[in-house]
C-alpha cells in the first residue's frame, strides 16, 4: 500500500515562512496572491494492504507525523494499481 | 543530592548543564544515554537543548519516543521534578508533559542573544528562590522558539498561574520589542499544572557563572535543590509519625 500524508498549520498557527513566500510572489510579479501556507508531504510505502493498517497509520500520523497542537494531517491512500492479467 | 541529564543522540548542551549543575554546592549530576530506562535513583531530571535527532520532522517529535522517555514521563506523572531547557522545552510539549507547542520564530532567524526574562510566579519549585517580578538575564539560541498555545490553553495558562518567565525589557516591561520569537504573550517558560515540570526556550545552563555574563541561570537549579530537600524533610516527617 502507498500512502501519502499531508500535514498542515492549523489556520491559527502564525506561517512565518508562508508569510515570507507571499511577498516574495507579490514581489515578482503575482500581486493577486492572497497567501501562502507551507506544510508538509510525506509519502510512505507500506508492505500489505489490508484494512487494519488504516487506524494503525491515522494513529501514528497523530501521534508522530503530525502534532495536533498546531497541524492537521490528512491521510490520502492510493489505490493499488492494477495488475496485468496475461503475465 | 542526584539531577539526570539526559543525553539524546544531538543534544549538545548536556556538558553545560552537567557543568551548571555540579557547579552548586550539594548538587550531583550524572547523563543518562536516552537508551536507558530507569530514573529511579535521581531526584530530579533534566533534558538539556540540542537539536535531539537532527530536529527530524518538528523539534522533539522523535525523542519523545526514545526509551527513557517511559520514565520522564512516569517520574513526573509521579510528581518528580522536570526541567526542561531549550530543546529540552520542546521535547516536554511534544510528550504532552506540557502544553502549548514551539514553532519556527517569527523572523524565521535563528536567534542567538542574550536577554531578559521576568519572573511571573515566585512560589514554583523552580523559582521560589526569585522574587516576583526579578529579571532574569539568560541566553537564548534556537530557530523554534515561538510559544504558542489555542485561546483556551492559553486560558488555563494564566489562570492558573503556569507562565513562569516572559521576556521583558530592561526594566521589566513586558513589550513586543522584548520578544526575541514571537511567542504568544512574550511566554518564555511554562509548568505544567501540577508545577514539577518547568520548561523554558533560555538557558539557565549557560547562564550559572557569573564569568559566563550571568549567574541568574543558577537561581534555579538552586531553587529545585531547595523544593526536593523541603519535600523529602515533610516525607521523613511524615514517616515518623506513621
Amino acid at each position: 500500500m502507498k500512502a501519502k500524508v499531508l500535514v498542515m498549520p492549523k489556520a491559527a498557527v502564525l506561517d512565518p515562512q508562508g508569510n515570507a513566500v507571499r511577498d516574495a510572489m507579490r514581489h515578482l510579479g503575482m500581486p493577486e496572491v492572497r497567501s501562502v501556507r507551507i506544510g508538509k508531504y510525506m509519502e510512505i510505502d507500506i508492505d500489505g494492504e489490508n484494512g487494519e493498517l488504516e487506524p494503525r497509520l491515522h494513529s501514528l500520523c497523530r501521534d508522530l507525523l503530525s502534532n495536533p497542537v498546531i497541524e492537521d494531517y490528512e491521510l490520502l491512500k492510493e489505490k493499488p494499481a492494477k495488475r496485468k492479467r496475461n503475465k | 543530592m542526584k539531577f539526570a541529564v539526559i543525553q539524546f543522540p544531538g543534544s549538545n548542551c548536556d556538558q553545560d548543564c552537567v557543568a551548571a549543575i555540579n557547579g552548586i554546592a550539594g548538587l550531583n549530576a550524572e547523563y543518562i544515554w536516552h537508551k536507558e530506562t530507569s530514573l529511579d535513583d535521581f531526584d530530579a531530571i533534566v533534558l538539556p537543548g540540542g537539536f535531539a535527532y537532527g530536529d527530524y520532522l518538528r523539534c522533539g517529535a522523535i525523542a519523545r519516543f526514545s526509551p527513557i522517555m517511559r520514565a520522564v514521563t512516569s517520574d513526573a506523572r509521579a510528581g518528580k521534578l522536570v526541567l526542561g531547557t531549550c530543546n529540552g522545552f520542546q521535547i516536554l510539549c511534544e510528550a504532552g508533559l506540557l502544553p502549548g507547542a514551539l514553532v519556527r520564530n517569527r523572523s524565521l532567524r535563528f536567534v542567538c542573544d542574550m536577554v531578559t526574562t521576568r519572573v511571573e510566579v515566585d512560589d514554583s519549585p523552580f523559582t521560589h528562590g526569585c522574587q516576583k517580578g526579578s529579571l532574569l538575564r539568560l541566553p537564548i539560541a534556537h530557530g523554534e522558539g515561538c510559544f504558542f498555545a489555542n485561546a483556551k490553553t492559553l486560558r488555563d495558562l494564566n489562570d492558573n498561574r503556569q507562565v513562569i518567565l516572559r521576556y521583558a525589557d530592561s526594566r521589566g516591561r513586558i513589550v513586543p520589542e522584548s520578544n526575541p520569537n514571537g511567542s504568544i504573550e512574550n511566554i518564555a517558560g511554562i509548568c505544567n499544572r501540577e508545577r514539577n515540570v518547568f520548561g523554558l526556550m533560555p538557558h539557565p545552563d549557560r547562564a550559572s557563572d557569573a564569568r559566563l555574563g550571568s549567574a541568574d541561570g543558577a537561581k534555579i537549579f538552586r531553587s529545585m535543590m531547595q523544593t526536593i530537600s523541603a519535600n523529602s524533610a515533610i516525607s521523613e516527617r511524615t514517616k515518623q509519625v506513621a
